[in-house]
């Protein structure tokens, strides 16, 4: 044995006896700890404030001059029964209410999807993008818009599409994950070789079309949150409510998931079967946004790595964080739609991706090592 | 009954490619155990079959008296910690986050304070308590070697698995770690199996060494007097030696290349 036998000797005791004894830096050592959680839920509040403030002003614009603070008086009364069926109430509640609602809603979502898409498949490029899951989508309206191909009725005729297509390059990425030499790497690559065969079957189909037809798949395919009901709302609020919660549940899995597959399953995670779970939920909630929205790109990539970048990558905190932080971005990116050039208005999709690139490109050259490894 | 229990244990990734062949050993008391042999021996290979990463494709593997497949993957996880070697990636995490990462099988939902104050512990036995708070991307290769040990420990297993834990310490880290495992076996009762290329700190540290030798076979296991040789040494990695008594330990002193085949 080495001379310094006694020094080890300490720091085996300290350890054996680990539960046995506080040590006498305890209470400061939790206090840095919890100071630490609290600046996660610091920021979870202030995107939390921040959606909440943006959502007042938007609900401002319009014709019809409404108040900043009269907004919230209006929405409150109405939930809370005490409606006095007034002009304003009927702007609020029937044109405005819904197309912020599905702007938190879908900022919600797409946040929070990216968040969990980018933790089980280990890389911080993964979004509904890069899964191929807009693409899927994109594919199906296409089909319904151009070819009159659906799988539903005429008032969802689109959607119906949107939403079944959506889930194939899922179900592609999982028989992929079922393959033995499978990883995150090859699941991500599954994903956007679906990408690239769906885009050139939604081009196939344009090559076809008229110009009426063109003209009504690109307007859905830019992504916009405006004309949706409160019928379309509700369906997305359930199921981005349902996932979300879901993935709350798994967060910590999802923690220890981040270690690797290996060191996952030994630290009692079963890693394959989470990581098809996970993408069975996002892929729902993702579909569900997407195919009422169109194709809003930048959100589900960037919020996450901007929540990561303040509070890091622990899911229990990022999850939610995300998806706050998904819901001002992307109200803030509709916002400024309809002020910068109003009374004309420029489609949520092409604000949140000139918001998003430039903002990405600065976060990746200015976290370079420490973002990448 | 054996601690850990390998019987007849063959792995291949085809039938023309098999790791490990028919290996067989018990560890019956709880010991710090090295596992030794060239490159490609199936070392790593052998550990994961150990752990039930993958499946052997003859033999079996016992973990006090049972199957390690019939143990459910939080059992086995507060039973047995594999420690592979975590390196940087676009995760953010405090190195605090990354150790309690490892108290997922001890935990409900929330970290509780007896969970924060065992992965301090653990960062002061590893020696950098003052790192707590440091993006774990921010450390050296070989501070992820003690954060990835700290995360081991706080698992709180009764047998610690390690792939190479030392490769990227310096020296007197090297002596640090080891002598820190050795005594843990002492003090804890728990097993601590490693995976090294370092002979000499095998030999000084470890109870057993396990030498694996091509093709994947088990050339022999006992205590270091016993199995660090010179025979061993020419045999197993076709190098001459030279094997020198270090306070009756043996300390291999290197010679020459011998030609392969």
């Amino acid at each position: 044995m080495p001379p310094s036998t006694d020094y080890v000797e300490r720091a085996v005791d300290l350890w054996a006896n680990r539960h046995e004894s506080a040590s006498p830096d305890s209470e400061e050592r939790l206090h840095v700890y919890r100071r630490h959680v609290l600046l996660k839920y610091a920021f979870i509040g202030a995107s939390i404030a921040a959606a909440f403030l943006v959502a007042g002003y938007a609900l401002t614009i319009g014709d019809y001059s409404i108040e900043f603070w009269d907004t919230y008086g209006i929405i409150w009364d109405y939930i809370t029964g005490n409606g006095t069926g007034s002009t304003a109430e009927f702007v609020v509640m029937t044109y405005r209410a819904p197309r912020v609602v599905t702007g938190i809603v879908a900022g919600i979502g797409l946040g929070a999807t990216g968040a969990v898409m980018q933790a089980i498949l280990r890389n911080p490029l993964a979004d509904p993008y890069t899964t191929g899951i807009s693409s899927g989508a994109s594919f199906g309206a296409t089909l319904a818009l151009g070819m009159g191909i659906s799988l539903a009725s005429a008032s969802y005729a689109v959607v119906a599409n949107a939403f079944v297509f959506a889930l194939v390059p899922m179900v592609v990425i999982i028989l992929v994950s079922k393959m033995k030499s499978s990883s995150p790497a090859t699941m991500i690559m599954a994903g956007i070789a679906v990408m690239y065969i769906f885009n050139a079957c939604s081009t196939m189909i344009k090559l076809w079309s008229d110009e009426e037809t063109i003209s009504s798949i690109f307007a859905w395919s830019v992504g916009s949150i405006d004309s949706t009901s409160w019928t379309n709302v509700a369906i997305m609020l359930v199921v981005t409510v349902v996932g979300i919660a879901s993935l709350q549940l798994l967060s910590r899995r999802l923690n220890v998931l981040s270690t690797g597959d290996e060191s996952a399953r030994c630290m009692g995670v079963n890693a394959g079967q989470l990581r098809i779970v996970s993408l069975l939920i996002v892929s729902l909630v993702a579909a569900a946004i997407v195919s009422f929205t169109g194709l809003i790109g930048f959100v589900g990539l960037v919020c996450p790595h901007i929540a990561r970048m303040v509070i890091g990558s622990d899911s229990r905190y990022l999850i939610p964080a995300s998806a706050a932080f998904g819901a001002a971005l992307l109200l803030v990116a509709d916002t400024l739609g309809r002020v910068i050039i109003a009374p004309a208005v420029i489609q949520v999709g092409v604000i949140t991706a000139f918001i998003g690139a430039p903002l990405f490109l600065y976060l990746i050259v200015k976290q370079k090592k420490e973002a990448w490894g | 009954m054996s601690i850990i229990e390998v019987e007849g244990l063959s792995f291949g990734y085809s039938s023309e490619r098999e790791v490990i062949r028919n290996v067989s050993f018990r560890i019956e008391e709880p010991s710090f155990v090295c596992i030794v042999g060239p490159n490609g021996v199936g070392k790593s290979t052998l550990i994961r079959c150990m752990n039930g990463l993958v499946s052997p494709t003859e033999g079996r593997v016992r973990i006090f008296g049972r199957d390690v497949s019939d143990y459910s993957p939080k059992e086995l996880a507060r039973t047995m910690s594999y420690v592979p070697v975590m390196t940087s990636d676009f995760n953010v995490l405090t190195v605090l986050d990354t150790v309690l990462i490892g108290r997922y099988a001890h935990q409900r939902w929330r970290t509780t304070d007896e969970d924060i104050e065992v992965a301090y512990k653990a960062l002061e036995a590893m020696e950098i308590g003052d790192l707590s708070m440091r993006n774990f991307n921010e450390l050296s290769a070989g501070q992820h070697q003690k954060v990835s040990l700290a995360r081991g420990l706080v698992q709180e297993p009764r047998v610690l698995i390690l792939d190479e834990p030392t490769s990227n310490l310096d020296v007197r880290h090297q002596m640090y770690v080891s002598a820190f495992l050795r005594l843990l076996v002492r003090k804890t009762g728990m097993t601590v199996i490693m995976v090294s290329h370092d002979l000499n700190l095998s030999s000084k540290f470890a109870d057993k060494i396990i030498v694996m030798s091509p093709p994947g076979i088990l050339y022999g296991m006992g205590e270091p007097k016993d199995v660090i040789t010179e025979r061993m040494i020419e045999d197993v990695y076709k190098v001459e030696c030279d094997i020198v008594d270090d306070h009756g330990v043996p300390h291999v002193m290197l010679q020459s290349v011998v030609p392969d085949g």
